[in-house]
């Protein structure tokens, strides 16, 4: 059926333009579904940045980032999200402009940019570990019984362990600040302890000097004007000065000597209490 | 030729619906596999350029999402799919053309098909001379459409181009059924004279 019309019968009929009209359906560009999905957190996008550990896949979607892990081709990237959130994923070129600004933001310490989280399917208490450990400021660490304590599930330790081993949106969510309780630096899921260290030396910290003061058996810092005393990374500690810094092996000990446990860094979280 | 594929339409639209109803989220990719074709199609015939076209679709789609996910069960279960979707998408097409028309830009680009996704929805084994020949000929008609004021447009495209029946074109326009058969016509009936016109012209050049 040919729905040209000869140029020369120009005494057209309605049934020839209907024909014609029947002709105009289109096919919808392919980007359009992938677009939509993300768009409404169906599905999500994901593309690589860069990060002292080397680059990153970030995974994003309306509602929010949803995933980072470390770069791999994106046929492993997308089973394996698919495995673990049930959602399909496609590859980008970049990030949205605002959120890889945000990423770069946060990472480099400012804490009031705002990115959204993409959290779903997620125990509430996985999300309760994960947003404490939100709070927690670049260049300091907590240990993990600081969490339970503030979450108020201080037993839960172990559980606080496994909740961030689980955090799908490492970096972001700084699970790599949260260390063990004896003062070691302790394990990381995005690729391993020495990753951990990494990240937390570009933070201005010294991973293997924490540990060694651990080590000797300085787990608590006071200082003498004071009578305050803070966890060893807490500002508030850092800006004592050497000759007014007094050492605890535990919070009751620097409580027994007279000095309150800060309100910023709250040592007492989770501390174990006996001497 | 509609009237068949309206039927069919309408059983998987009421199956779609109450899935919908049922889960949301398992259930609107298949929304969206099922409309995306015909939601670009109104919105490009309406709009006439195809990143209009695609961001108007996409819209629709979002916000046919967002709704949904506030409508409680019975109220999805009920939902005509097919005119809703349709309704969402000319209201956007409505806002994006007067928006375009305050900042000064022409209500319509007469290059609807350029770009390269704009094959027929169901490609058939043609000679390269009728590919060539079928595409310009659905650039004429798209240019055509393009220049019929906009009520008649829409009436046009909901009735001939994505094959609505009258009762079902009316509801989504949400306008009385006669009025958009008078809408219809008086829209044919110009493109039968711009037909003619174009006819005419071309004979004329040949003849010159």
């Amino acid at each position: 059926m040919n729905h040209s019309l000869d140029p020369v019968m120009t005494d057209a009929t309605d049934a020839a333009v209907e024909t014609a009209l029947a002709d105009l359906t289109a096919t919808a560009p392919a980007g359009l579904r992938p677009k939509v999905l993300v768009e409404v957190g169906l599905a999500d996008a994901y593309a690589h940045i860069d990060s002292p550990i080397g680059p990153l896949t970030v995974a994003w979607n309306g509602r929010g980032v949803s995933e980072v892990a470390a770069a791999t081709d994106g046929g492993t990237f997308e089973a394996r999200h698919r495995a673990a959130t049930g959602r399909e994923s496609f590859a980008m070129d970049a990030l949205p402009s605002r959120l890889a600004d945000a990423i770069g933001r946060r990472l480099a310490g400012d804490r009031r940019v705002r990115i959204d989280l993409d959290l779903r399917g997620h125990s509430p208490f996985e999300q309760d570990v994960w947003h404490k450990a939100l709070e927690i400021p670049r260049g300091e660490v907590r240990p993990y019984g600081w969490i339970a304590a503030e979450i108020g599930r201080p037993r839960a330790v172990r559980a606080v362990g496994t909740a961030l081993g689980h955090n799908p949106v490492p970096l972001i969510v700084p699970c790599h600040r949260v260390v063990r309780t004896d003062g070691f630096i302790g394990q990381y899921s995005l690729g391993g302890p020495a990753n951990k260290r990494t990240i937390l030396r570009s933070e201005g910290l010294d991973p293997e000097g924490l540990e060694a003061q651990a080590a000797a058996g300085i787990r608590y810092v006071g200082s003498d004007t004071t009578n305050i005393m803070c966890l060893p990374t807490c500002r508030h500690a850092r800006r004592t000065q050497d000759v007014h810094r007094v050492a605890f092996r535990s919070v009751k000990a620097g409580i027994a000597a007279g000095y309150r446990p800060c309100k910023v860094c709250r040592p007492d979280s989770g501390a174990v209490l006996a001497a | 030729m509609p009237g068949a594929e309206f039927r069919g339409l309408m059983d998987t639209d009421d199956r779609l619906a109450a899935d919908l109803a049922r889960d949301l989220d398992r259930t609107f990719d298949a929304l969206v596999l099922a409309h995306q074709d015909r939601l670009y199609t109104i919105a490009l015939r309406m709009l006439g350029d195809p990143r209009d076209a695609e961001e108007a679709a996409q819209d629709a789609l979002v916000r046919a999402y967002r709704a949904l996910a506030t409508y409680d069960q019975a109220r999805i279960r009920e939902l005509r799919v097919r005119g809703w979707l349709t309704t969402i998408v000319l209201n956007l097409c409505r806002t994006r053309s007067l928006r375009r028309a305050g900042r000064g830009a022409p209500p319509v680009s007469l290059d609807g098909d350029a770009g390269g996704q704009l094959q027929p929805s169901a490609p058939r084994k043609e000679a390269p001379a009728e590919v060539a020949e079928r595409h310009a000929e659905r650039e004429r008609w798209g240019a055509r459409l393009a220049d019929l004021p906009p009520v008649y447009r829409a009436a046009v495209v909901l009735r001939h181009v994505d094959g609505m029946s009258y009762p079902e074109a009316a509801a989504a326009l949400g306008r009385p059924e006669g009025t958009v058969k008078a809408q219809v016509h008086r829209g044919i009936a110009l493109l039968r004279t711009m037909l003619e016109a174009d006819a005419r012209h071309e004979l004329e050049e040949m003849t010159a």
